[in-house]
């Protein structure tokens, strides 16, 4: 009894999660350019629009390459810092970790206007590394959090050891904690490149007058009318964020992960 | 080796870099921000630097104060459908096998991670006359003609508790992983039901863990700022629509930096009080 109950809870609110996505995938392959579902007819030439048209293309080319740069700028802040807090005892820089920890916390809206009135004033407003950057402040908080993780996970008597050896900092760097941290800093990296590539309030009030990444080319297309490539763009993404996130939990502690994440987030 | 104190000069080395970034690029543009609130706007979209209150005065208005009502209200409605959605759910799963667990985590990460312009527009076309559910009723002979359920607010309710729902499982998670697995067998040993186990041990035993999670939802719902404005009216716009249509479609950006301020006072505010009741739950 409780059973069937429980299997029909679940069942509710996984239809609740895939309901959207099922009718949009419905309609992404309609054969004409409407906005039918059940789907009149069956054709993926939708999905083949994403890479001709050169309007899609060319969105598709600079939301990837901002999540790419972004992403990895994101590990580059987050890893030294989290080696430092690691590795020395400065109370007073943990103001860091939480400055990390802001924009991710704080109604997204905030950091979008923040970094829009600095580009502004700053006269950068418009050039497409400003993007880069800004993401990269936006999303540090997972590269940050993840490798926090990953640092308190290392054993310290296995630094020690190498220490005791006569390797120095940087020894001990490369040969023991690199190789400890690695998959906290590809899942850190694997969180910051998805959310990226989703971001649409921070891109659009840096960039959003000059270039299109595909949610503000959705955006703008969603206000001249529906087409369907906007649903096998739709459809494109969640495969996308699917499959890295069924990688990070592959090659890494999923629940483990999200243990943490979510603790360290209050 | 043991964590040490820095001792020279050169061990802050690492910290440059990302202490760099993080000053310039978040904490100089927060700055600017509240600068730019107090800005004076000239004709044409542009300001000057000055020191007025008048972004700020006006907020004293009825216009300003329904906007706020109404997002303050549509956030506790969404925190409140999220929690008592989520935390039933969250306490089977992470109850059942660790594979299932991990099928739904990147289920729901992958809801998570999506975009508000996705989100809006799949339910736009979920609600919509053409390709929307009331045609599957249609198909199946509820409804005799199929129509279109938005813009209204029931269609930006159901879109934010969308958005929000894999957000609360996972801020929910690590707690009831945690959560000790023989408070309920006791219960059960005892003679209660599992629904009567779960409302009178595992619920209280989470109490600071709700009123922490009904908080950090309201916040990020607070957050939403497409959504308002793809599925509903514009008066189901909330205060985060506001500040973006004052920003770029009015070019009003010294109001949209003070409303900015104000939003995150109020979600300061309310961080604060997650924080006290998290050192509540530690204390009990």
């Amino acid at each position: 009894m409780t059973g069937m109950f429980n299997r029909l809870y679940f069942f509710l609110i996984g239809l609740f999660m895939a309901l959207p996505m099922i009718v949009v995938a419905g309609v992404s392959v309609n054969e004409k350019q409407t906005l039918a579902f059940p789907p009149k007819g069956f054709s993926l030439s939708w999905y083949g629009e994403i890479f001709l048209n050169p309007e899609w293309r060319n969105a598709l080319f600079a939301s990837v390459t901002l999540a790419v740069l972004s992403a990895a700028l994101a590990v580059a802040i987050a890893l030294p810092l989290s080696w430092f807090l690691w590795r020395r005892v400065a109370p007073w820089a943990n103001i860091f970790q939480l400055i990390g920890i802001a924009p991710f916390t704080l109604p997204p809206v905030i950091t979008a206007l923040g970094l829009l009135t600095f580009w502004a004033t700053t006269g950068f407003y418009g050039q497409p590394w400003t993007a880069v950057i800004s993401h990269a402040i936006f999303f540090v908080t997972l590269p940050l959090v993840t490798l926090s993780l990953g640092f308190t996970a290392i054993d310290r008597s296995l630094v020690e050891a190498a220490a005791t050896m006569g390797a120095d900092d940087r020894t001990i760097f490369r040969t023991v904690v690199l190789p400890l941290i690695l998959p906290y800093m590809v899942s850190g990296y694997a969180f910051a490149f998805v959310l990226s590539l989703n971001e649409y309030i921070v891109a659009y009030m840096t960039v959003g007058f000059v270039m299109e990444t595909l949610p503000i080319k959705i955006f703008n297309a969603l206000r001249y009318g529906y087409t369907p490539t906007m649903a096998s763009v739709t459809i494109l993404f969640v495969a996308t964020a699917a499959v890295i996130f069924s990688l990070v939990a592959r090659f890494g502690d999923l629940p483990k992960l999200l243990g943490a994440m979510a603790s360290e987030d209050k | 080796m043991r964590r040490e104190a820095p001792q020279k000069i050169g061990d802050y080395a690492p910290l440059f870099f990302p202490a760099m970034m993080l000053i310039v690029f978040f904490v100089v543009p927060f700055a600017t921000m509240i600068a730019v609130s107090f800005f004076q706007r000239q004709q044409g979209g542009f300001y000057v630097p000055a020191f007025v209150l008048s972004n700020y005065e006006r907020f004293i208005s009825w216009f300003f104060a329904n906007v706020l009502g109404f997002s303050l209200m549509l956030a506790v409605v969404v925190a409140i459908c999220c929690v008592v959605l989520a935390l039933p759910f969250t306490y089977l799963l992470t109850r059942m096998k660790r594979k299932v667990q991990i099928v739904w985590l990147v289920a729901l990460l992958s809801v998570l991670s999506l975009s508000e312009v996705i989100i809006g527009f799949a339910w736009s076309t979920l609600f919509s006359r053409t390709a929307g559910i009331t045609n599957l009723l249609v198909m199946a002979g509820i409804m005799s003609e199929a129509k279109a359920l938005l813009p209204s607010f029931g269609a930006v309710l159901t879109g934010m508790v969308y958005q929000a729902f894999p957000y609360t499982v996972l801020v929910l998670y690590p707690a009831l992983v945690r959560l000790d697995p023989t408070l309920t067998e006791a219960a059960r040993t005892l003679g209660a039901s599992p629904v009567r186990a779960f409302f009178t041990v595992v619920v209280p035993a989470l109490r600071n863990t709700i009123v922490a999670t009904l908080i950090m939802v309201f916040i990020f719902a607070l957050g939403s700022y497409l959504l308002p404005q793809l599925l509903g009216r514009p008066q189901h716009w909330t205060l985060s629509v506001l500040i973006t249509d004052q920003a770029i479609y009015q070019s009003n950006m010294p109001f949209a930096a003070a409303m900015a301020v104000f939003l995150v006072l109020v979600t300061l505010g309310l961080v604060a009080l997650t924080v006290l009741a998290g050192r509540k739950g530690e204390a009990a």
